[in-house]
């Protein structure tokens, strides 16, 4: 049997309340190790305030030969950007 | 440099006309500056280069805590004691995140650990260099976490996603080790008689050493055009090595310590300063097993491999029985 | 005893705890059985390191005749150390060395709690500190005491071994003497016997989810904590530490 540790992949949410961020990845027995050793390995500089670990395996990626279609339709959208519209200067910040 | 001599994989660079339709687009992207990510489709050659490459910077970092370490236990200050041990641990934290980018190419980290053991990959050879006296402690963050930087800083834009991302977290956290060093030897420069003599032997013996770092010169080297063409290489080693040279050389002068080289002269002419080549003969016996610690460092790290068997397969039994009694719960 | 010699005896205990065990841990970098316990050993070391800074500063203060941290760690002697033999017994295989962790930071947890009531606002504030890294030292190290004796055959009875070893080490952290009656009169730190009973409960508790046998009796080794009689490693652990300071007094590095 493989006994190696499998691998876990670590998102940290920082100081500023943004969201949680993929930092990097480690290897553990379990999930609670997993969440141990990334406080250990990914804020050694105060980076952090919450940790997720999610199995590397068990997560689902979209296919890189899907990107014309999944990403594409997006571009023609240009309607969904503010700079879109052109509002006169007289208007004030919109 | 940390992964010094790659083999590339393949027989050199393909002329656009001799590439298939995938091997077009995919040198495209890398020549648009596009990273390459782990699913994308990508020549077997550079992934395997790439599984070199990144697996030899990764041994590096675990070798290249061992000298270090050596001195843990003797830092002469508690400050200098936590200073070291950080910055060693950072070594290890180092080759985490390197063994974990080389893992998105499909190779796994015992993997490669595996190849480490028994010889079949290398890490780098200055870290075959022994550490004899305090100042070599400053001495290897001034010129060898120098030397380090400079490749370092570059493949922060090298064309593998995992890789560049690990760069980028490694050369913010490694901004640091290199003042450190530099700090410890202004203070043996500084200090007593005995302590300035700790600090000249430590350059004595560690500059060619770290010249060597950037490996021979590739003028010739097919390798190195292939992987420049891949974008996992962006310097040639004589450009790195040149520019090590200019910047180090002031910072001996300021500490007040000699160069060991009397062929070291500022050249008005290239701008740049003229110096004797390492001695390569030397440099290919430490690569061929015949460095001062060689065979020490090998036998560090499969003794703590070995020893450490027990240890990853109890608790990894540990987890499965947790699992499998949280699962019957349920 | 004046009060003042009673507290530096205090301090120096405290310190030369956190200054040996950090550096037997210390001695791990680079050797450990995985990459990321490496990382997080080193992290217990370094938080050890910087209580000892705390401690040791604190202590040279009061002794007052303008002696550091750094005087303290590195140009005493053995018989000047009032570290508890347990902190200076040999780091083993990792096993051992995570034992002797969780047998530590189970009493160093409990320590810490009362001291942050300490009517001494310096030991107070020191106490503050390290109490948060100490309680994530314990769950760590009590974690994987447990993941250990509760694995495979072999880590179960290396960590039978362990605990049976360094068992006998753990009595000395719970003697009391005239310094100690002091700091208690003074309201500066509890009576070390008072905190037997939840130290039992807590080691209790973490020994039976592991599977592990506490050993009979409650026979201790001593002499560390009042300098007496150190084991023999202690010298050894010296002359490495303090190697630099010795043989090139007066420099400063």
């Amino acid at each position: 049997m493989n006994n190696e540790w499998p691998l876990w992949e670590v998102f940290i949410r920082g100081q500023h309340g943004m969201s949680h961020r993929h930092v990097g990845s480690l290897h553990a027995p379990d999930a609670e190790m997993a969440i141990k050793n990334a406080r250990d390995v990914y804020t050694r500089r105060n980076e952090g305030v919450s940790i997720w670990v999610v199995e590397a395996a068990n997560i689902a990626a979209s296919s890189p030969s899907q990107k014309g279609p999944l990403y594409e339709p997006s571009e023609s959208k240009v309607y969904r950007h503010p700079t879109f519209f052109d509002i006169p200067d007289d208007v004030g910040a919109m | 440099m940390y992964a010094q001599m790659i083999k590339t994989a393949g027989t050199g660079v393909k002329d656009s006309s001799e590439m298939t339709e995938q091997e077009r687009h995919f040198q495209d992207r890398i020549d648009a500056g596009e990273k390459i990510e782990p699913k994308d489709w990508m020549p077997e050659d550079y992934r395997a280069t790439l599984i070199r490459q990144i697996g030899q910077h990764a041994h590096s970092e675990i070798v290249g805590q061992l000298p270090e370490g050596n001195w843990i236990t003797r830092a002469p200050t508690l400050e200098r004691k936590a200073i070291l041990l950080a910055k060693v641990q950072d070594e290890a934290g180092h080759g985490l995140y390197l063994y974990c980018a080389a893992e998105t190419l499909g190779v796994s980290r015992d993997e490669l650990t595996e190849m480490l053991l028994d010889g079949r990959m290398k890490y780098s050879s200055i870290f075959n260099y022994p550490t004899l006296n305090w100042a070599d402690i400053g001495a290897v963050g001034w010129l060898v976490d120098g030397a380090a930087i400079m490749n370092q800083v570059p493949l922060q834009r090298t064309s593998y996603g995992p890789y560049s991302r690990a760069m980028i977290r490694i050369c913010k956290e490694e901004s640091f080790h290199q003042r450190q060093g530099y700090d410890i030897m202004m203070k043996m420069a500084q200090g007593t008689a005995a302590q300035k003599a700790m600090a000249q032997d430590a350059l004595n013996r560690l500059w060619f050493p770290s010249l060597m770092m950037f490996g021979p010169s590739d003028k010739e080297s097919v390798h190195s055009t292939q992987s420049m063409a891949w974008g996992i290489k962006i310097n040639t080693n004589d450009e790195l090595r040149q520019k090590f040279v200019d910047q180090t050389v002031p910072q001996a002068e300021y500490l007040g310590l000699t160069v060991p080289d009397e062929h070291l002269k500022w050249n008005d002419a290239r701008g740049h300063y003229d110096f004797s080549e390492p001695d390569w003969d030397e440099f290919f016996d430490v690569l061929r097993g015949n460095g001062p610690c060689n065979k020490d460092r090998m036998a560090a790290r499969n003794t703590a491999w070995d020893d450490g068997k027990w240890v990853r397969d109890g608790l990894l039994a540990h987890a499965r029985k947790k699992n499998v009694s949280r699962m019957a719960a349920e | 005893m004046t009060h003042d010699e009673a507290l530096l005896q205090f301090l120096l205990r405290m310190g030369d705890n956190t200054l040996i065990l950090g550096h037997r841990v210390s001695e791990w970098c680079g050797h450990a059985p995985v990459l990321e316990e490496d990382i997080a050993l080193a992290n217990t070391a370094l938080d050890l390191i910087g209580q000892t800074q705390l401690w040791l500063g604190l202590a040279a203060d009061v002794q007052g005749d303008g002696k550091t941290a750094d005087d303290m760690a590195f140009l005493r002697d053995a018989w000047d150390f009032r570290n508890v033999l347990l902190v200076e017994m040999p780091n083993g295989d990792f096993g051992q060395t995570l034992m002797r962790q969780f047998l530590f930071d189970a009493w160093h947890s409990i320590m810490l709690g009362r001291l942050i009531t300490s009517s001494d606002p310096r030991v107070a504030e020191i106490a503050e500190k390290a109490s948060k890294e100490v309680a994530y030292h314990l769950e760590r190290s009590g974690d994987t005491v447990v993941g250990l004796a509760d694995g495979t055959e072999e880590s179960h009875a290396r960590m039978q071994a362990a605990l049976d070893y360094l068992y006998p080490y753990v009595g000395e952290m719970f003697l009391s003497d005239a310094t100690d009656a002091e700091m208690v009169a003074a309201g500066i730190a509890p009576d070390p016997a008072g905190l037997r009973d939840e130290y039992d409960a807590l080691v209790g508790r973490i020994v039976d989810t592991a599977t592990l046998t506490l050993p009979d009796g409650r026979f201790t080794h001593k002499g560390g904590r009042d300098g007496r009689m150190h084991t023999e490693h202690l010298g050894h652990l010296l002359t490495q530490m303090q190697w630099l300071q010795r043989a090139y007094p007066g420099a400063s590095w």
